[in-house]
């Protein structure tokens, strides 16, 4: 039986984006839960349930003695890198349909400008061990080394060209103009300043690149009959799908399950987040999950911007714009699309997709009743 | 241009390869490109696998290719994001299509980055980059 609409994001929280903390990554995360579980109303002790990203380092038994919590139900993580947040919000929706956790706080906290650097290959490369022994050799060091020979390709393969980059970054940055929380609030970018930027592996410039932030976010999951009891409209999880390892998108295998267990269809769908460690990959995850056959004509005609576009993508700035929270600032705001809170709210939300991951993991939310 | 030669950063990593994977480096010590070829159905694997994700055998060949294939995609690292890189850049990476199918990652020994395209035919060249480590590179001309 499917937990579609019976689990509910209830509160959502950040702590500041800044490129120096000067806070333990443990920390951060605590910052964030305390304001995720000030925005739900209610006290640490109700919480049972903890979820983190396997890479991030506060363990969940820190975290629990930290927030007093005295009687920790059920936990977890999800192996792989930055794109679990979409799949530990499957997971924890499971759990608290099975009834194994009544209430569970989803945390990510990250010096990842001060500390480790996720786009250096001395901090992530393998130093010629397992797959890397193949690739590091003849330099592809880093994530953005592999993605970037993927987007080469697709661009050879589909026509969509570096412009079109531009035109998703420059939209996502006026979003994060309309967003105090946002790194860049403050910068504007134009088409020319992205295309003259400089490249940092080609076909990359500067600003198809992710911020690199300290901070954290925390999510709070708790059953939809919870939720009713709270002052805010829920974020009610209509439906959450992971896509792992396998033969063609995953974006697109993904997609046959979401849009299955939702029982709606792309059209339904009225704001986008997408997971941004590189920009183009929007674009290229707007095509595999079927929203739109040709993304580069959908950013010429300025679809994604929220000034004009039928149905903006990456209204809080995104990993671009706002902060590298690996996904989970992109679930946040989702959740504040559907309760109607983003600073870039398009008008009556019903239903807000979010992908964590190039594929690996996304949900649809649903609006709630208040 | 015509002279143009590629020069490899000395820090680069150099390959570690696991068990599985150890036939293919020891091929190119050979001067030969070989891929790992499953007895059983034939499939070409690569990278090296420890079993077979057709048919699950364990029972392995090496295959000796021709050698030749073409760019299959590429990119150019402009900014040093690994201290190897540092005073090495633009350096291009290119992944090739053999003609026997599998693809593989390289270098081009005769093409400067910015000339780089997709299609390209090319043909691999073994180069001692370190004492006893042979790796495959390409070169177009
Ligand atoms: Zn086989």
């Amino acid at each position: 039986m499917s937990f579609s609409n019976s689990v509910a994001i209830v509160g959502v929280g950040e702590t500041d984006y800044s490129r120096a903390s000067g806070r333990t990554e443990l920390a951060l995360s605590l910052q964030a839960i305390r304001a995720a579980l000030d925005d739900a109303g209610i006290e640490p002790d109700d919480v049972d349930g903890l979820m983190k990203w396997w890479v991030d380092t506060s363990t969940e038994a820190e975290v629990a003695a930290n927030m007093g919590i005295r009687d920790l139900a059920w936990w977890g993580e999800i192996s792989q890198a930055g794109n679990v947040g979409a799949p530990l919000v499957a997971h924890a929706a499971a759990a608290i349909h099975a009834g194994l956790a009544n209430v569970v706080v989803i945390y990510r906290g990250v010096n990842g400008r001060s500390g480790r650097r996720y786009g250096r290959g001395d901090v992530t490369g393998q130093g010629g061990r397992g797959g890397g022994a193949f690739t590091e050799p003849f330099g592809l060091l880093t994530p953005q080394h592999g993605l970037a020979m993927v987007a080469r390709r697709r661009m050879y393969e589909t026509g969509i060209t570096s412009r079109h980059f531009g035109m998703q970054a420059v939209a996502q940055r006026r979003h994060a103009n309309r967003n105090p929380r946002a790194t860049f609030y403050e910068r504007t970018l134009t088409l020319a300043e992205h295309q003259s930027s400089r490249l940092i592996v080609d076909p990359f410039h500067l600003f198809d690149c992710c911020l690199e932030t300290d901070g954290a976010g925390a999510l709070v999951l708790a059953s939809a009959d919870f939720a009713r009891e709270l002052g805010k409209p829920a974020a009610l999880i209509r439906a959450a799908a992971q896509s792992g390892p396998g033969v063609g998108s995953p974006a697109a295998r993904g997609a046959k399950r979401l849009f299955a267990m939702a029982g709606v269809e792309r059209d339904d769908i009225d704001v986008i987040q997408i997971y941004d460690h590189f920009g183009p990959f929007v674009l290229f995850a707007l095509e595999d999950y079927g929203f739109v056959e040709d993304a580069g004509r959908l950013v010429e005609e300025g679809g994604t911007d929220f000034d004009g576009g039928r149905r903006p993508v990456n209204t809080s700035g995104g990993h671009l714009s706002e902060a590298y929270l690996q996904g989970i600032n992109h679930l946040i705001e989702a959740t504040r699309q559907v309760r109607g809170e983003s600073t870039a709210q398009v008008p009556n939300v019903t239903f807000s997709f979010c992908d964590t991951g190039i594929g690996t993991g996304s949900v649809i939310l649903e609006r709630g009743e208040s | 241009m015509n002279d143009w030669r590629f020069e490899r950063p000395p820090g680069l990593p150099l390959p570690q390869p696991a068990e599985e994977a150890r036939p293919f480096f020891d091929a190119l010590l050979e001067g030969r490109l070989a891929i790992q070829c499953c007895v059983a159905c034939g499939l070409l694997l690569h990278p090296p696998r420890a079993v077979c994700s057709a048919c699950q055998s364990t029972d392995f060949d090496w295959q000796e290719t021709s050698g030749k294939g073409v760019v299959y995609s590429y990119v150019v690292t402009h900014q040093a994001v690994h201290p190897a890189l540092a005073g090495h850049t633009p350096l291009a990476t290119v992944e090739v299509e053999l003609a026997e199918g599998p693809h593989i990652t390289s270098n081009l020994i005769d093409v400067p980055p910015e000339s780089v395209e997709i299609g390209m035919a090319v043909t691999v060249v073994f180069e001692e980059v370190s004492d006893g480590v042979v790796l495959p590179l390409f070169r177009h001309h």
